[in-house]
């Protein structure tokens, strides 16, 4: 990958912003190689590699306007053309809501331990995942294909410049694999289930943790029975309580709040949100997000920001423009745009420190005879499915599909098909404890989480 | 044709702003190469794009998008085998690299500079220039001014026919695009398409009542479309749905007979069916209707159709992005499988013939089979028959997004859903969501009216996000799970 060079970067664009009697400008650029390669029954499936480069640039006009282009065109006629349409649009800027340059763009940035990985190159990629291949689906006599794989290694690069002068620069490596099986047996439906690692660099990826998880899981989906319809006690694993959360992060998320489409409003800051012992942290830099970007698409420094202690409501997720209009410092948030967004990097869900509220739910529950004890029902939520479709996060309620299993009479059993549904305010309300180690995953840390009352729809 | 191993034929200068006849060497010197080097089948994608995003929420204009672009992708075929590279360098040292890197995916090198050799590649046919008559387009899109206050039209009416309103957006989409498209069997065409689209969506808040609406409206080769967006009747229909769903009452999880409504209700066919009919779902081993062509697979009442031939639809094309003119193609019978779509990969790995429907969001994919226009056809029954026919059900006037598993659950929510009693709407009610499955599904299908109309959509598969459209006239389904509180 040809790097990007930041100092020319900015020496062309202060160029060709002066010929255009622009002033103020901003700019994220980002460049990238790919390769990555799937399979199916052992034969190589397709083989796919990319070099892509990308750059959006912002202005201001004599009126303080914003206005964006992007293009992955980085050649000099490309960043003229960009600049002008920039301008162009600017004269179409919002004069109430005009972002600036974040305050930050020039604090100190904390390190990241990132190692850089050379490229394995795709041929190895391609014999590393036909042997993953291969080996999951000696597994089980069940398992016929693994219908959904991949293997991917990636280099990249992001720059963050403006006319003041602040340089933003980070590169980066990283791999990934998937392995999605399918398990098949005469007279049964088919069921499949699989997982996911990341690592900075394909030879570090924990691929044989990645096989024996998605066999596992797999596996213990054949003996499924469906499940009736009604309200259940429900335990959450890490991964799906932490799906449901970013599905409705619009509630911590100040660009929401200013446009009223959060459940929250500017109000809700030191209001009681959820169960007196939950504790929600957004901390992009947490050596288990793997990837993590040292400053946001305005250049402001990641860092950790509490949003829920004790079950009330903290903080929210800012950009410049937002943290402005609430009177506070930006908090690495941001993307880059006329209009910013504004997102989650990475969370840390768990108890309050001191709070012994979740330790007496689990023990309320045990004493009551539900849960796992015999006679008792307790639905696991393995996986959520369909969040794009099935939140609707302006107004709080949910209904999702999942994977998951009854736990009845002392025994687990997996269930053939069924959605939970609810009102997230009322879910935060409903948590009854946390079970076991928090758990680092792709998108945040957490444990096991218990809730009661959850609507399950199964067979009606 | 005897080619010379070289790609010496200089790209045109102004390359980028042109996709033309000037391509023909260069682009002839590079599929030599790759056929010389030992690939059965060598494909360029060459594309240019001009994409203007605006938004309107309440009465200000809060964003303005544009973004333009270049790039190229590269595919190798050897067997049933391919290797696939995207740059967004169209030099001429960029796309060679990116051909190496394709043939060295298949374990092929390219010859070296100079030597000679045929591999079977005969030079490229003549240039079918599908985007001749399109040159135009562009310019008579709407100007940004001309978008900007039809978007605050849009957010007006909603304001004037909307109640308890907290927000109000209006969105308007342009997405102008040329391509042109290389392969070793001597295609060469050239296409130029255009498509638009506005959407309208409120949020309507009252103490702890909360609803949702909105609305999208897409058409592909019409400039004129945002001139003629119908903007008091969108604003009506969305403020009249969040006006009814405020106040509705959750719906109970049941098992029974539901009447889908026109227009995007076909959204289940194409999530639940549609992609089991790809033949990228075939080669996955993923479609449970794999060897049921010329069998009964759902009921005799539906006849299914995907074409690309709709005038102005949004999945309508003139070629696809293989340069294959797009067929109307019947998927289903009265009720018999009788078709699959498929695209080049789709023919080598699973032998169905190629329909036209070789499809990718940008030059960043491969094509791969994918819908166009896809509905279920009218059938001989009113809307008002298919409800008076139930006694106890659900109407489903607006559906909402919704997915499919791998292994063909499908699960979607019903934005404005009715319950019906002794074959009569009766009262709104909300979080309804339809779970089931195609295969147990498809055969439900026991009535359709004669009511079909289109709707606009983006689907988003193996090869990204693209303009469809979906489509069914009224439908009765027997009986199918309601997933509710």
């Amino acid at each position: 990958m040809d790097k990007l060079d930041a100092p020319a970067l900015r020496n062309r664009i202060e160029t060709f912003a002066q010929a255009q009697a622009i002033g103020r400008w901003d700019l994220g650029a980002a460049s990238s190689n790919d390769s990555s390669v799937q399979v199916d029954r052992g034969e190589a499936k397709q083989m796919k590699a990319a070099q892509r480069s990308s750059i959006t640039v912002r202005v201001w006009n004599g009126d303080g306007l914003v206005g964006i282009t992007s293009t992955p065109d980085l050649s000099d006629s490309g960043l003229q053309k960009a600049l002008a349409g920039a301008q162009e649009a600017s004269a179409f800027g919002n004069p109430d809501d005009s972002p600036a340059f974040s305050p930050l763009a020039t604090a100190p940035l904390q390190p990241l331990e990132q190692p850089l990985h050379e490229p394995r190159g795709i041929l190895e990629l391609l014999t590393s995942l036909k042997d993953a291949e291969r080996q999951l689906l000696d597994r089980h006599p069940a398992l016929t294909t693994v219908p959904y794989n991949g293997l991917a290694e990636r280099s990249s690069e992001r720059i963050y410049l403006n006319s003041d002068g602040a340089c933003r620069q980070q590169q980066l490596t990283t791999a990934s694999v998937y392995l999605y099986a399918r398990a098949e047996q005469a007279g049964r439906k088919p069921r499949s289930a699989g997982a996911v690692r990341l690592a900075y660099g394909a030879s570090d990826l924990d691929i044989a943790g990645c096989i024996t998880e998605a066999a596992d899981r797999t596996i213990a989906h054949l003996d499924y029975a469906p499940i009736h319809t009604g309200h259940y006690t429900c335990v959450f694993s890490p991964e799906a309580f932490l799906d449901l959360i970013g599905a409705f992060s619009s509630l911590f998320n100040a660009r929401a709040v200013l446009d009223g489409v959060s459940l929250s409003s500017r109000s809700s800051l030191g209001q009681s949100l959820a169960v007196p012992f939950l504790s929600i942290a957004d901390n992009g830099l947490h050596p288990g997000n793997i990837g993590a970007s040292s400053f946001d698409g305005e250049g402001t420094p990641t860092r950790r920001l509490s949003l829920v202690e004790g079950g009330v409501l903290q903080n929210f997720l800012h950009s410049e423009a937002t943290a402005r209009a609430f009177g506070v410092a930006p908090t690495g948030h941001a993307g880059l745009g006329a209009k910013v967004s504004v997102g989650p990097d990475w969370f840390e869900i768990g108890a309050t420190p001191g709070a012994a509220g979740a330790a007496l739910g689990l023990d309320r529950h045990a004493a009551s005879g539900q849960g796992a004890a015999p006679g008792g029902g307790l639905v696991l939520i393995d996986s959520l499915s369909a969040l794009h479709a099935g939140v609707k996060a302006s107004q709080g309620s949910f209904s999702l599909p999942f994977d998951g299993w009854l736990l009845q009479g002392g025994e687990a059993r997996s269930i053939e098909a069924a959605t939970v549904a609810g009102d997230i305010r009322s879910l935060l309300k409903a948590i009854v404890g946390f079970e076991g180690e928090a758990k680092v995953t792709p998108d945040g840390l957490c444990p096991h989480v218990w809730v009661e009352g959850l609507s399950i729809t199964g067979e009606a | 044709m005897v080619v010379t191993l070289s790609t010496s034929s200089a790209i045109p200068s102004g390359s980028v702003d042109r996709f033309d006849q000037d391509w023909r060497k260069p682009l002839e010197g590079l599929l030599g190469l790759g056929s010389a080097a030992g690939a059965d089948l060598v494909e360029v994608f060459l594309e240019s794009t001009d994409h203007l995003g605006v938004l309107a929420e309440q009465e200000r204009i809060t964003s303005v998008s544009p973004a333009f672009g270049t790039g190229a992708g590269i595919r190798v075929f050897r067997g049933e085998r391919d290797g696939f590279v995207s740059t967004n360098d169209l030099s001429e040292a960029g796309l060679r690299r990116a051909l190496e890197q394709a043939l060295g995916m298949l374990g092929l090198q390219v010859p070296s500079l100079g030597a000679s050799g045929q591999g079977g590649f005969d030079g490229l046919a003549t240039l079918r220039d599908f985007g001749a008559s399109k040159a135009d387009w562009l310019r008579a899109c709407p100007s940004l001014s001309e978008a900007t206050t039809r978007l605050l039209e849009g957010t007006d009416r909603l304001e004037r026919h909307g109640a308890h309103l907290q927000a109000r957006r209006g969105s308007y989409a342009r997405d102008w695009q040329e391509v042109l498209v290389a392969a070793s069997d001597g295609t060469f065409a050239r296409d130029i398409r255009l498509h638009q689209s506005l959407g309208l969506t409120v949020l309507a808040a009252d103490g702890e009542h909360r609803a949702s609406a909105g609305r999208r409206y897409g058409s592909s080769g019409r400039p004129e479309h945002l001139a003629q967006w119908d903007v008091e009747s969108s604003a009506q229909e969305v403020c009249s749905s969040a006006g009814t769903m405020l106040y509705s009452d959750y719906v109970e999880a049941c098992q029974v007979p539901v009447v889908l409504a026109n227009r995007f209700g076909g959204v289940i066919f194409h999530e639940a069916c549609g992609h089991l009919l790809e033949t990228t779902q075939v080669e996955r081993g993923t479609t449970p209707f794999a060897d049921q062509v010329g069998e009964l697979i759902a009921h005799e009442a539906v006849t299914a159709i995907d074409e690309g031939l709709s005038d102005g639809a949004f999945g309508s094309l003139s070629m696809d992005d293989e340069g294959m003119e797009p067929q109307r193609t019947v998927l289903i019978e009265n009720g018999v499988l009788r078709r699959f779509l498929s695209d080049r990969a789709g023919e080598r790995r699973t032998g169905h013939t190629r329909t036209g429907s070789g499809r990718r969001q940008s030059h960043a994919f491969a094509a791969a089979s994918r819908m166009r226009n896809t509905y279920i056809a009218a059938g001989p029954h009113s809307p008002e028959e298919l409800i008076a026919s139930v006694e106890k059900g659900l109407y489903c006037k607006a559906m909402g997004g919704g997915s499919v598993g791998p292994t063909g659950q499908f699960n979607f929510a019903v934005e404005e859903g009715y319950l019906i009693e002794d074959g009569q709407l009766t009262k709104p009610v909300k979080g309804a969501t339809l779970i089931g499955e195609a295969k147990e599904v498809m055969p439900r299908i026991s009535m359709c009216a004669n009511d079909l109309e289109l709707a606009a959509g983006f689907c988003g598969s193996v090869s990204g996000s693209i303009f469809v459209t979906v489509g069914q006239p009224h439908i009765k389904v027997d009986s199918i799970t309601v997933g509710g509180r």
